[in-house]
């Protein structure tokens, strides 16, 4: 792992009496893509203010690169901001725009053009420096403002919900792109989004939040395939969230049946959830399976069908690339491997925001 | 709009007709004709004579000043209204409209009350052994009552264009490192053009054509063209030199009109 950059320690922050972030401490390293994911009000646009300087933390300190930068007004900052609804400036054109910053620096005119050239180059939007940012589509925009935000050549770039306003196809695309573009400028992005596909598909660590809290850290498949609590197992993708009681090292009572697993250190008898992803349930016939359901729901979803098995009093959701119809008799088999155990959520909050979801 | 729903604006077609378009053609029928009815740009040129220019010139420099005021004053108010919460401003804002529900005679008249030599102002100024104010009848009692009676058409577009601007630009312009000065003369102002030359045409264009508050607050020895056109109609009776100058003052409208046009090419302006 690389050095790390930015430290925010024991940041609180609270507005009109409602507390938004609390006591929040996250590491990011130099070079890393970072994604802050989870639901509306959850505390990472505030994280990300907090970052840009926009918001100053009611407690707490803001490391930059060994420096306490809490105090720092934004445009003192080594960071620059892509927001969510592009904030171009409209009376300018986008070669102004894009030369907004270098201006303030007080650059040459030839340096200046030369950045436009490579800026508009890596957005490929080659031929668009006369044009206003209002003849531009979303995408076209969005793409600007993350021109204007990186010739200033930051240490570390925000990205605040920045595909958010466009459409499918056009934000899958945008997604590689920005891949792309961090790949060939070697900085740091933090990016926030609520979208769990989004952030699986470019974060090199995702940080999972909710109510003000962190709920996990870790790498897009540590967090998809052993998400530590029910939130995060619900939040990233969908999966069977099921309560079920640990009779001892890798033996777990699931709805009143033993399944083999893998995980151990959860003592006896205790109870925990389990968390089995749609796509590691596997249809068998009857007499096969750990325990035995009948199909009751079915949907064709393209790659694979989605289905609905009632089986010991709770229903599995299935993704199967075979097809069982409705009313059909089916076993249940899981492998241990795929059988993920969580401790049952402590604190209210986590347990709170299970049940918005 | 379809052409099943036309018939809706007929009352309003027949209104323009009678109400602006017909004394429109009069009034060029007038100004374009003598008293024989020949016709004759006598009533236009009579704008050269030393009388009639210097009213004009006079109409269009305490206009102009009125304005510039007005825009200063208004411009930053603006700004406090637009960046506070809805339900602070809404408040401030009653303030300022509030006294445009009274008549706007009656608030000039009040002004002259205030301003005489024996009036208010001075009643109080005597009784705190302070140097009296004497205004009224001189031109700066005429630009207070302009900047009085118009502010409020100052402030409201500017106010308008102002709230519109997106948080998120003027923390972009931050976030690129530019400062307070620098945000306001790069970002803001360009940003407020649609609202301030609303402004200044709502402003500009009563304050030149006035001649009540010339009369009330200026005395009978300052004469705005207003004043002058007025005078032609009820005193001399002159309808045709009345209307000459009238086309006149119209050109200098429009010609406002068209600059704001130009500037607003967005079709963003504020006009209320």
């Amino acid at each position: 792992m690389e050095k790390e950059l930015i430290q925010l320690v024991d940041i609180s922050k609270s507005f009109d009496g409602q507390m938004v972030l609390d006591e929040l401490n996250l590491n990011i390293h130099e070079n890393e893509f970072v994604t802050l994911l989870g639901p509306s009000g959850c505390g990472k646009t505030t994280t990300l203010r907090i970052l840009g300087g926009f918001t100053n933390p009611d407690t707490g300190r803001v490391i930059f690169d060994g420096t306490d930068i809490t105090k720092i007004p934004p445009n003192k900052r080594q960071l620059n901001t892509v927001f969510q609804k592009y904030a171009l400036f409209t009376h300018m054109t986008i070669a102004e725009n894009i030369a907004f910053g270098l201006k303030i620096k007080k650059r040459s005119k030839s340096y200046i053009d030369d950045k436009i050239r490579y800026a508009l180059k890596l957005v490929n939007l080659e031929d668009y420096g006369n044009r206003m940012p209002g003849s531009l589509s979303g995408g076209q925009q969005q793409r600007i403002a993350i021109a204007r935000a990186i010739v200033n050549e930051p240490k570390v770039l925000l990205l605040d919900e920045p595909l958010g306003a466009l459409d499918l196809k056009l934000r899958q695309e945008m997604q590689y792109e920005l891949i792309r573009m961090k790949n060939e400028l070697g900085i740091t992005f933090v990016y926030v989004t609520h979208d769990q596909e989004e952030a699986l598909t470019m974060s090199d660590t995702i940080v999972v939040m909710n109510q003000g809290y962190i709920q996990q850290i870790g790498s897009p498949e540590s967090i998809y395939n052993e998400p530590e609590n029910a939130f995060v197992a619900d939040f990233i993708g969908d999966s069977n969230i099921i309560p079920a009681t640990m009779i001892e090292d890798k033996l777990v009572n699931i709805l009143g049946t033993r399944f083999a697993c893998v995980d151990t250190g959860f003592g006896c008898n205790k109870p925990v959830d389990v968390v089995i992803r749609p796509e590691d349930v596997n249809l068998v016939a009857p007499d096969q399976g750990t325990i035995q359901g009948v199909v009751t729901h079915l949907i064709f979803k393209g790659v694979h069908y989605e289905m609905e098995v009632m089986a010991a009093g709770f229903e599995w959701l299935v993704h199967s690339t075979t097809l069982f119809p409705v009313g059909k008799e089916v076993g249940i088999q899981v492998d241990p491997f795929n059988i993920q155990i969580m401790n049952k959520p402590e604190s209210e909050d986590e347990e709170a925001v299970a049940i918005d979801i | 709009m379809t052409s099943k729903n036309k018939w809706l604006s007929t009352p309003y077609v027949l209104w323009s007709v009678m109400f602006i378009i017909i004394p429109l053609g009069m009034i060029f029928y007038y100004g374009l004709t003598d008293k024989s009815g020949a016709f004759t740009l006598e009533n236009i040129t009579a704008i050269a004579t030393a009388e009639h220019a210097k009213a004009l010139w006079l109409s269009l420099l305490l206009s102009l000043v009125s304005t510039l005021i007005c825009f200063l004053l208004a411009y930053p108010l603006a700004m406090i209204l637009s960046n506070m919460k809805v339900n602070q401003h809404s408040f401030i804002i009653l303030i300022f409209i509030l006294p445009m529900w009274m008549n706007f005679l009656l608030r000039t008249l009040a002004w002259q009350t205030l301003l005489e030599k024996n009036g208010v102002f001075n009643s109080i100024l005597n009784l705190l052994h302070l140097p009296n104010i004497n205004i009224i009848n001189t031109p700066y009692a005429i630009i207070l009552g302009m900047v009085y009676n118009f502010l409020p058409f100052m402030v409201l577009p500017l106010y308008d264009v102002l709230s519109k601007i997106d948080e998120n630009v003027l923390d972009a312009s931050r976030d690129l490192g530019a400062g307070s000065i620098y945000t306001f003369f790069r970002i803001i102002l360009p940003l407020s053009v649609p609202g301030i030359i609303s402004g200044i045409t709502m402003v500009f264009v009563p304050a030149l054509t006035t001649f009540v508050i010339s009369t009330l607050l200026g005395g009978s020895k300052i004469l705005l063209i207003g004043n002058v056109i007025e005078q032609e109609f009820t005193q001399a009776s002159n309808w045709h030199l009345g209307s000459g100058l009238s086309i006149v003052l119209m050109i200098f409208i429009i010609l406002n009109m068209i600059a704001s046009a130009v500037f607003d090419k967005e079709g963003e302006g504020a006009m209320l």
